[in-house]
């Protein structure tokens, strides 16, 4: 390992390097240097800080907590596997640790209505669930081909009271989704917090929604020496924007020991081209008021990214992701739909936990990495949500009748 | 000097706004998008503003979304950019680039500045490019002296305003209202006032951009304003044609209306 940055990469203008930053027309510039004041002033607020404590304790359920996956670790070289259970957490995915935070600090602003995107619905079931709790306004987008993909959470979020609004321009999936959020906020600034679901977006997104979610790394930390006595070998994490994989890394970034792997959709393959392995498969570049890795073409258009799984289907990531993969302090990997679905059924079949599509891909990993680093290993994965949401396509991909 | 300091000197001294033009290049064909440039100067057009057409245009509304999108499947790149801006110059109107910041990144931005000058262009329009993040941009069009031009909005308080406008070359372009491009029945009020708070920070000229589509809509911002920007509603006039020929029919005449309007203001 070449370097142990400092644990607040972002210190200096919400730069991490040189990615991260601020490229967004100047009509937001006021809304986020109000978020970024609301957000750095309730950071030192002890009221705000105990009144999201309180909220995760009595309804997120934290802290979430530990597995150990004993039957499932046999397939991956009898390496020690423990599972950060985030699939427990209200909701159903670690989503809910970042809207929590950011609905808080919608009232804090004294706005009355949030917009937020979804990929796999996960985000938009949080914020349409953070928005009934605290009876906000609540407009999410979402690409009409992930309507379709995941048409349970779209009712799950009309149940919930929220206005969904399928997305037709472009691919139709999560990046257009953005797109279409961040033009409602430029049109409705003044009334409106755009809830974004990622480490992701302009500067202070990819900052406070890390900090939203670094709680599953401390909770983690404190639990694995617990258990074991020791630091663990490898955090594994899948990546689409990248928060659950930041949320958990950022915690043992100062750890050198610790290997911290992100795990991106590798979809058909990288080689193919259909994938959405921004890191392992993209270039750096500027998408959605932020520099990183993109996947792009020759002229800079984003290329449509492919991947059996909502939630990681986006051709971006986010901009700590970047630097911490170009200082060699995390390490990205690409695993495909294929070894995503094994791991899914795997998962299912010897643990009784059927996780969502995304995790599947860390679970992959873990596969991978226990057998490169044998028994007395230690491996600790987020399991970033449960697969209750997917259960159509999975009864799809493996030929289970449905009616 | 660029070309579009030039014009700006001129319709000062003749005491009337400058009317900008926007298409994207590559719409609605290689062939439409230099025949709508020719019937743009032919109508008396006083400078013309080529779009980069980008896949993720977040300031843009439905109208110039689906242009990008024609364009792109029409094939169109960084060299039918360049292309289209030296159509425009070769016919000596002043012409500048409006394009999102990621085409320009993956170009080269010394390139990118440099193949502008090339091509005679004045200067290029960044709409989601911060100040902050401009310290490169600002050498590279330096060096290819050529002009840029921020894009500035209602909310940019008066603190940050300076900011922008001192950085700023050739105009400043004046966001109407908070929202994205398209027409709109009328222009926001808001944008008169917004004039009046950059001119308190700058000399240069001002034009105003976002919803304007009509002939009277033009001679009420060439009131106060030193340049009036169309987009939309040429796009509009283009997608709503039977054809092609058609389309540069309308063009013609709304064109030909508009610089009515900004001789009408003052
Ligand atoms: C369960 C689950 N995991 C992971 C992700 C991917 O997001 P991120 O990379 O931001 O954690 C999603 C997104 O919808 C998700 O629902």
């Amino acid at each position: 390992m070449s370097t142990t940055p400092k644990e607040d990469l972002s210190a200096i203008l919400g730069h991490f390097g040189p990615y991260g930053g601020r490229f967004v027309p100047e009509a937001l510039i006021g809304a986020l240097e109000e978020l970024e004041e609301a957000h750095r002033t309730s950071q030192q607020d002890p009221a705000f800080v105990a009144e999201l404590a309180e909220l995760h304790r009595t309804y997120t359920g934290r802290p979430s907590i530990i597995t150990e996956a004993k039957r499932f670790a046999e397939h991956a070289g009898g390496a020690r596997i423990i599972l950060k259970r985030e699939d427990l957490n209200h909701t159903g995915s670690h989503k809910i640790n970042n809207v929590l935070g950011q609905a808080l600090l919608t009232k804090r602003m004294g706005k009355k209505r949030i917009i937020a995107e979804t990929g796999a619905g996960q985000h938009g079931v949080a914020s349409a669930t953070a928005a009934a709790l605290m009876g906000l306004e609540c407009v999410v987008y979402m690409g009409e081909e992930d309507t379709k993909r995941q048409a349970l959470n779209v009712a799950r979020m009309k149940l919930l009271g929220a206005e969904v609004v399928p997305v037709t321009a472009g691919s139709r999936t999560l990046k257009d989704a953005i797109n279409e959020a961040m033009r409602d906020w430029v049109t409705n600034v003044e009334t409106t917090h755009y809830l974004l679901g990622t480490v992701a977006g302009p500067h202070p997104f990819p900052t406070m929604v890390r900090d939203f979610h670094k709680i599953i790394g401390e909770e983690t930390r404190e639990q694995v020496l617990a258990l074991t006595g020791r630091l663990p070998d490898a955090v594994l994490a899948c990546v689409g924007g990248g928060s659950n994989a930041i949320g958990i890394f950022h915690r043992f970034i100062s750890d050198p020991s610790v290997r911290l792997i992100g795990l991106e959709a590798g979809g058909d393959g990288v080689e193919t081209g259909r994938h959405a392995a921004t890191i392992t498969g993209g270039t750096p570049g500027v998408l959605h008021g932020t520099r990183s890795y993109v996947l792009q073409d020759a002229n800079g258009q984003t290329v449509e990214s492919h991947s059996i799984s909502a939630g990681l289907d986006y051709p971006g990531v986010g901009p700590e992701h970047a630097y911490l993969h170009d200082i060699g302090r995390a390490e990205y990997r690409a695993i495909t739909d294929e070894q995503a679905m094994h791991a899914f059924a795997l998962l299912s079949k010897t643990e009784g936990i059927i996780p969502a599509i995304e995790t599947a891909h860390a679970l992959a990993g873990a596969l991978q990495v226990g057998n490169e680093l044998g028994k007395d290993a230690i491996i600790v994965i987020n399991l970033s949500g449960r697969g209750d949401k997917d259960v159509q396509t999975a009864a799809q991909y493996f030929g289970i009748p449905l009616d | 000097m660029t070309a579009l300091d030039n014009l700006f000197a001129k319709v000062r001294a003749e005491n009337r706004a400058a009317l900008i033009a926007y298409i994207p290049a590559g719409f609605p064909s290689q062939a439409g998008c230099a025949k709508v440039i020719q019937a743009f100067v032919e109508a008396g057009v006083d400078a013309i503003e080529i779009g980069f057409p980008y896949s993720d245009p977040v300031m843009d509304g439905p109208t110039i979304q689906a242009a990008a999108v024609t364009a792109l499947e029409n094939g169109t790149g960084s060299a039918e950019v360049m292309a289209a801006l030296k159509t425009a110059t070769d016919t000596g109107v002043a012409a500048v680039v409006m394009t999102y910041w990621n085409p320009i990144e993956r170009y080269g931005v010394n390139e990118f500045a440099q193949a502008i000058a090339a091509n005679g262009g004045s200067g290029v329009i960044t709409p989601d490019l911060t100040i902050e993040e401009s310290a490169g941009w600002l050498i590279a069009t330096k060096n290819s002296s050529i002009s840029p031009i921020y894009v500035v909005a209602p909310s940019t308080s008066d603190a940050r305003l300076p900011k922008v406008t001192s950085a700023c070359g050739g105009f400043v372009y004046a966001a109407s209202l908070m929202g994205v491009t398209g027409a709109r029945n009328s222009v926001s009020s808001g944008a008169a006032d917004l004039v009046a708070r950059i001119r308190k920070t700058t000399d240069l000229p001002i034009a105003v951009g976002l919803g304007v589509s009509t002939r009277e809509q033009a001679k009420g911002v060439a009131a106060y304003a030193d340049g009036v920007i169309v987009g939309s509603a040429f796009i509009k006039a283009l997608q709503d044609a039977p054809n092609e020929d058609a389309g540069l029919a309308a063009v013609s005449s709304l064109a030909r209306e508009l610089a009515k309007g900004v001789r009408e203001g003052r």
